[in-house]
């Protein structure tokens, strides 16, 4: 069972002002590109370069905006990166403290087995698909839950509410479509 | 240095508090999104109206730095991307930062979301100049914009409204909203029967 609502939305909502008060909004899918840039520039070197002031890519995606992703693809060690990490170590230490999530659940989850039953492969191909979706609409839409819902909405950015809308709009009816039954 | 720390810090705590909330756990994400179950909304509206509320009055009485904002452009794309993004948070039940923290906390399904992700995000990367081509990244109602006038914000306002008090009601209006949402908004859908 989780946090009563009224003690997890303050705690939520602490530390996003913190986020802002302390240094920036809150963003976490432009991680992703980042990642698959130290990757493809590992296996590429030519992929991310330098310039005299600053960095480029062959990727127009990772040259865009002065080659702001392409310098954070040649320094992983940046506060976004870094960020995104931490996020792992804090919900590994407290799925920890707080007992563990069980075996079953941890490779299906209970309502995803109400509706399609136990076997992980079939769980595990959805979530590839939906990963690859959310991912690709994030960056469409240059940022994501966290930081166009959360962070934009908090901010009074229009762009925050545009996003809302888009992603509760879509996925309202994909839920009550595909899990019918509640475990 | 300082700035790693505190990613490490407010990054940890972030991770911390989307277990604990549920937020990284599908089962509560479908209940909400099935409208069964709105205490994971209830959460959420309650942050974003009290991380609102703080910062937009913490920026009146000066102890909030305005130049921290960094708000997002608008443009079509991201009302398309809105709802591709709500399609695969509904099939897999992460989003972004929430299927982080629950690979982290043991969810091997997790893991598949973030390969999944990883190459729905290389294959934005490559496609991106069609996008960029196609208009629909071009910003919309003036792109970069809150929707009041924050003083002192590099961001313009898409009213001449003071931004830092609209800041303040709607971030009140937020805590009003999460008080005032019911439990649910649907009935309870057919529990499955456990096998015989």
């Amino acid at each position: 069972m989780p946090l009563n609502w009224k003690a997890g939305g303050l705690l939520l909502g602490l530390v996003f002002f913190a986020a802002v008060l302390l240094v920036k909004p809150i963003g976490v899918s432009t991680q992703f590109v980042i990642l698959d840039g130290i990757v493809g520039d590992a296996v590429n070197p030519a992929l991310v370069t330098t310039t005299d002031d600053g960095y480029t890519s062959t990727n127009a995606y990772l040259a865009k905006s002065g080659g702001k992703y392409a310098k954070a693809v040649s320094n992983p060690l940046n506060y976004s990166f870094v960020f995104v990490l931490a996020m792992m170590l804090g919900g590994f230490l407290s799925a920890l403290t707080r007992g563990g999530i069980d075996r079953a659940e941890r490779s299906v989850p209970a309502l995803w087995r109400a509706n399609f039953g136990d076997a992980p492969w079939k769980r595990y191909a959805a979530a590839f698909a939906g990963g690859f979706v959310v991912l690709y609409g994030a960056r469409l839409a240059g940022g994501c839950t966290s930081g166009h819902m959360m962070s934009g909405m908090m901010q009074t950015a229009l762009s925050g509410y545009i996003f809302a809308a888009g992603a509760f709009l879509a996925a309202i009816p994909v839920s009550m479509m595909l899990f019918r039954k509640e475990a | 240095m300082t700035s790693i720390l505190l990613a490490i810090v407010i990054g940890a705590a972030f991770g911390a508090v989307l277990d604990r909330i549920g937020a990284s756990n599908p089962n509560w994400i479908g209940r909400m999104l099935n409208l069964t179950n709105l205490h994971l909304m209830k959460t959420i509206l309650l942050a974003i109206g009290v991380g609102s509320a703080l910062m937009f009055g913490g920026q009146m009485l000066g102890l909030v730095d305005v130049g921290h904002m960094s708000v997002k452009a608008a443009y079509m794309g991201v009302f398309l991307g809105g709802l591709l993004l709500g399609a695969g948070w509904a099939v897999a039940g992460y989003c972004p930062g929430t299927g982080v923290v629950a690979a982290a906390s043991g969810r091997k399904d997790a893991l598949f979301f973030i390969a999944g992700g990883l190459l729905g995000a290389a294959a934005y990367m490559v496609t991106y100049p069609a996008w960029k081509a196609s208009g629909l990244l071009d910003d919309v109602a003036g792109g970069k914009v809150t929707l009041g006038t924050v003083p002192g914000s590099k961001f313009d306002g898409l009213t001449a409204l003071p931004g830092d008090v609209l800041g303040l009601v709607l971030g009140i209006a937020f805590v009003v909203l999460a008080f005032a949402l019911p439990d649910n908004l649907v009935g309870n859908r057919a529990v499955a029967q456990p096998a015989e």
